[in-house]
């Protein structure tokens, strides 16, 4: 599977990122070169294998040392609904680019 | 007082608590060893913050209130942030950003008392193997300054070689905390995902990024990592819910009737000649002290290549995308309209290994390739978790290379990003399964730089690990060893 | 089907409603979701995406999923996963929402109501959770907008339907029926001002038995009465479109209420790669059956479990029972009178008729009614035992309206039964309401009456049963409007025959 400079051009959208012309040839030969190395993963055959998106889920064989998985954090942990963090809008906006009236500003949102 | 920057971690903290010195006077001269910066190690240095924090300690040792590193210096990665210092994550686009809070691990390292000298330099968001692409300065090896100290924890492994700090607080995704120790010579530890608490670190890649002390040796490494870990339920949904633990109780256990596994992939021709002596005198020893070495199979190791360079790009985009200057950060000064901002900022201030990976990431979870790349990558990792499964039914702990070879030459990679991430193979696997892995001193290659050997254990075996690399180090003295022209 | 066709066409429609829920903190934080605060003032470090932050989830979100799949007779999944839906917004902090995807937590289920006098079904596809965003604000700044992210990380209920509904108003009307819902569980104040439940509609037309049409999404739908108007108006929009030849192009849209129009919002065009995957900072939520049981057995009765027992235990026709059902309050106040005075139907009409008349004309709540259910039993006990005719029942309740003795509180706990009674007693007293019930005072007037008008007496006696009526005028003002009505005609025919 090769990339075309269509596909930075896509990439480069998606990622709210610019590349001048030559630096987007460049980007193209590095990661149709690296995709070489990651078409023999794909031919690894995975079938029944379910993947594995947290590794705490590889851990729930350690019945010795935990109780269970659910309090190991395998699943979701959930907490009480309440109120406990301040107002710190102050601290929170010291490395605000641009602040107007507790606002972040930005340039024009066009709907 | 002379050579107080030789001194351990336990050394210094038994000196504090004796009041043989004080934090002031310890802070005092690890602040003038940082003067000028050697090897680019530091990014933010504050002095008369770290003052402060060595007269509180002093205060508590007078108090009686001492906590167990009362006093004894540390420093952190900029990836950790600090309300007190700046944290740039190695990049422009965090340049001179001031974070409201601490980090969970900082927090509970000023707690156990110990005081923060500085932030460290590190590769760009942790991405990279050579400390090449941190977009203010490279930094360089206190073995040999023409050469790389390893990355993404360079300033960290950097900083502990020559002696500038006793302790620095790493972060491992791929490999980060053990390679550059390897390669550095010092003592390095990644603990099972989910110990150390990850509130506060500037994420990379969620699903691996772990925090992990660097130091001297394998008993301060003990000691540090017993103060970082421990359950962070509130803020962290992937911290585990095991106890707190204290590394250093299992140090002493004799290695008599360990079993070492030795994974025939680790060991095959791409591994440099001058590495593998130093491994096999390593495993030797260990040999003599009584373990027993182990044939093992680790088959899927190469693949966890593609699999970690899928993986983790795909979670950094993501993770990424909050840099955006609007909230925080860098934005660009000019632009047309919300559109070029974004483009603009995020372009003039990521580095190019950073926009390399977003782009990766992005085209792995986009539209159609999702199943062919993401899905299939994180199939494999399950099967390479499994593996070691397989692995650790057969031994104790798994012990093997670092890296195929020593520390390069500076340049010599930076413009093959590929042959970077090749060299990670050894560090991967125990990263996409989440195990604890470590990298002890164990020699020298060729031009005299540091080799270190990595040790893998099962999960929440952290103990196992510091226990026979402790063993090893009671009987050798690698660990002690300083580069030429530290005193 | 009943569904009618606009010039031919069958109309599509499918709805995306998110529900923001009523908790006191946020999805995935502390901080506090109330509405109206100062800008960033309620707005965290995790809220604002500050590096180093990361998510936990908030159990009482948690609970009002759960709780809407039992309102809705959806399946509530056992496992269910969280996803990052990507992409770059100012008034979205990390770039990313975290929001389900493939698994969503309520899966199925289905909305019943009445479209006129015919019972619709609507089902749902899903129901999932996520974090609101932002706000942008443009009024205040010359080329620039300013953004608030008090919002962000309020918890919402993205809740999907099939494309069941056939017109405009089955939408209107499925809208204000899953509004009803929430609202009556407690999982969402719906509050359409204030954003707490905002529509989009995703409108399509076909020709019967065709393909599905393109859909267009009308987004931001946050008022009923504007939601029909958009939704015909983009109705007629499209089928003028085809009619003039013109391909569908699929298009998000938003409603101008002063000019009645739709129009397509600027397109982007990669907009919909959002590169779904697993968020990696929130293990899977698992969601065991007891915790479902024990929700289903702390909820309240749900609304048209109610409607249903009304019918069965009040004889009352489903219309009635589905009105009375609107809201826990009308129908704690439709019990309350019905058990007092026994008569479910009247304080059924009643509570309908009247008493809604009057809340409506006075721009008032069911909550601040002045006529307690004590009060409206005893007036409706007074009219049962012909103490009054129905026209003077009016002005007993009148009177009770604008009494300013009256205690809002008082009003819906009906506290006091006996001084109800007493109540509407001495205000019949005073203004001598009283029903003349007494036949031989009856029987005298009647007398008179037919004397002086012999015309309609022949005329009735005649075959003109019409002609009653002219003598009942007369005798129901010579007793003052007390004369019970059922009696004169009784007495008049008596008489007459």
């Amino acid at each position: 599977m090769s990339l075309t400079s269509h596909d930075i051009d896509r990439l480069a959208q998606l990622s709210r990122l610019q590349f001048d012309p030559p630096a987007a040839e460049r980007l193209l030969g590095q990661l149709n070169g690296f995709f070489q190395i990651v078409e023999q993963m794909r031919a690894v055959d995975t079938s029944g294998v379910v993947p594995m998106a947290h590794p705490v889920d590889a851990m729930q064989g350690l019945t010795k040392a935990i109780a269970d998985a659910d309090e190991l954090g395998v699943t979701l942990r959930l907490r009480e609904d309440l109120v406990s963090e301040p107002n710190q809008r102050e601290a929170n906006q010291r490395s605000a680019p641009a602040v107007e009236r507790g606002l972040f500003l930005v340039p024009k949102v066009i709907e | 007082m002379g050579d107080l920057h030789n001194k351990s971690v336990a050394q210094l903290a038994a000196m504090l608590k004796n009041k043989e010195v004080s934090a002031v006077e310890v802070a005092t001269r690890f602040l003038a060893r940082m003067g000028g910066n050697p090897h680019n190690a530091f990014l933010d240095i504050h002095s008369e913050v770290t003052l402060a924090q060595a007269q509180a300690s002093d205060d508590k040792i007078a108090a009686g209130t001492a906590g167990p590193l009362e006093g004894v210096p540390i420093a952190h990665k900029d990836i950790f942030v600090t309300k007190d210092f700046v944290t740039t994550a190695g990049s422009k686009i965090l340049q001179d950003y001031r974070s409201p809070f601490d980090a969970t691990v900082v927090t509970r390292l000023r707690d156990a008392g110990m005081v923060t000298l500085g932030k460290l330099n590190c590769d760009e968001f942790a991405m990279g193997s050579a400390n090449e692409n941190s977009a203010y300065e490279a930094v360089t090896n206190p073995w040999n300054a023409t050469r790389i100290p390893g990355g993404s924890s360079g300033g960290s492994a950097a900083a502990v070689a020559a002696r500038l700090t006793p302790a620095a607080t790493g972060t491992d995704t791929g490999g980060s905390i053990r390679q550059p120790a390897a390669f550095c010579g010092i003592t390095g530890i990644k603990p099972t995902y989910g110990r150390a608490s990850r509130y506060g670190m500037v994420a990379f890649a969620s699903s691996l990024d772990q925090a992990g002390p660097m130091a001297r040796s394998a008993e301060d490494c003990a000691w540090l990592l017993s103060a970082m870990c421990g359950p962070d339920l509130d803020r962290d949904s992937t911290s585990l819910n095991v106890a707190k633990e204290d590394f250093s109780l299992g140090l002493m256990q004799p290695l008599q009737g360990v079993r070492v596994g030795l994974p025939n992939e680790f060991f095959g021709e791409g591994l440099s000649g001058d590495v593998r002596r130093a491994i096999d005198a390593a495993l030797k020893q260990l040999q003599t002290q009584g373990a027993k070495l182990v044939p093992i199979a680790l088959p899927r190791t190469e693949l966890s290549i593609p699999v970690y360079y899928i993986i983790a790009p795909a979670e950094a985009s993501s993770n990424l995308s909050r840099f955006d200057g609007v909230k925080f950060g860098h934005r660009a000064k000019e632009f047309s309209d919300l559109a070029d901002m974004y483009e603009k900022t995020r372009s003039e201030a990521f580095g190019d290994e950073v926009k390399r990976r977003i782009m990766i990431g992005a085209y792995v979870l986009s539209h159609g390739y999702y199943d062919a790349y993401y899905l299939q990558a994180q199939k494999i990792r399950r099967m390479i978790a499994d593996d070691f499964q397989q692995a650790f039914s057969q031994c104790d702990v798994i012990a093997g290379p670092v890296a195929p070879t020593t520390a390069w030459k500076l340049g010599d990679k930076s413009d093959d990003p590929l042959a970077n991430y090749l060299a990670d193979i050894f560090t991967l696997p125990a990263s996409l399964a989440g195990l604890p892995g470590m990298s002890l001193p164990v020699g020298f290659g060729e031009n005299g730089m540091p080799v270190g050997m990595q040790l893998i254990g099962n999960y929440l075996q952290e103990t196992k690990l510091l226990n026979v690399a402790h063993q090893y180090q009671l009987h050798t003295d690698h660990h002690l060893k300083t580069p030429g022209d530290v005193a | 089907m009943n569904s009618p066709l606009v010039h031919g066409y069958e109309v599509v429609i499918g709805f995306e409603t998110h529900a923001q829920l009523s908790t006191q903190s946020k999805i995935f934080s502390r901080a506090s979701t109330a509405f109206g605060a100062e800008p960033n003032t309620q707005a965290c470090a995790v809220d604002l995406a500050l590096p180093g932050t990361l998510p936990v989830m908030n159990k009482g979100a948690v609970e009002r999923a759960i709780e809407l799949g039992l309102a809705l007779g959806s399946h509530i999944a056992e496992r269910s996963v969280f996803a990052r839906k990507n992409y770059f917004y100012p008034d979205l902090p990390k770039g990313y929402q975290i929001s389900q995807f493939e698994i969503p937590v309520v899966q199925g289920g289905a909305v019943s109501f009445f479209l006129g006098d015919e019972k619709k079904t609507v089902r749902l596809v899903r129901a999932h959770l996520e974090e609101d965003a932002g706000k942008s604000l443009h009024e205040d700044f010359i080329g620039q907008s300013g953004i608030d992210l008090n919002r962000a990380g309020t918890p919402l209920l993205e809740i999907v339907t099939e494309p069941d509904m056939r017109s405009g108003e089955e939408a209107v009307a499925y809208a204000k029926e899953l509004h009803k819902i929430v609202t009556w569980i407690g999982i969402c104040d719906g509050n359409m001002q204030e954003g707490s439940f905002r529509c989009d509609a995703n409108v399509s037309v076909r020709k019967p038995g065709a393909p599905l049409g393109t859909r267009r999404e009308i987004k931001n739908l946050n008022s009923f009465k504007f939601m029909q108007q958009a939704i015909d108006y983009e109705v007629s929009w499209q089928i003028e479109q085809i009619e003039d030849g013109h391909a569908i192009q699929q298009a998000t849209v938003l409603f101008n209420p002063d000019t009645g129009e739709t129009r397509a919002m600027r397109t982007k065009e990669d907009a919909a790669d959002y590169r779904y995957f697993p968020d990696p900072d929130l293990p899977p939520l698992v969601i065991s059956r007891e915790w479902v049981e024990r929700v289903r057995s702390e909820m309240a009765e749900l609304p048209r479990v109610m409607a249903e027992r009304f019918v069965m235990q009040y004889g009352l026709p489903e219309y009635d029972a589905a009105q009375l059902t609107q809201s826990k309050t009308v129908a704690a106040y439709f019990e309350a009178v019905a058990e007092a005075c026994g008569q479910a139907k009247l304080a059924s009409n009643w509570i309908m008729g009247e008493v809604s008349r009057r809340l409506n004309a006075s721009e008032m709540t069911f909550e601040q009614t002045p006529v307690s259910a004590a009060q409206l039993a005893a007036l409706i006990g007074r009219i049962t035992d012909d103490t009054i005719s129905n026209n003077a029942a009016r002005q007993v309740f009148d009177a009770l309206w604008t009494s300013t003795s009256n205690d809002v509180t008082v009003a819906i706990t009906g506290v006091g039964a006996v001084g109800a009674v007493s109540e509407v007693d001495a205000i019949i007293e005073a203004k001598g309401l009283k029903q003349m019930n007494d036949t031989s005072a009856l029987e005298a007037i009647i007398d008179e009456v037919l004397a002086a008008n012999p015309k309609n007496v022949e005329e009735f006696k005649a075959g003109n049963a019409k002609a009653l009526n002219g003598l009942v005028g007369p005798i129901m003002k010579a007793s003052k409007g007390k004369a019970n009505p059922a009696q004169v005609n009784a007495l008049l025919l008596k008489k007459l025959s």
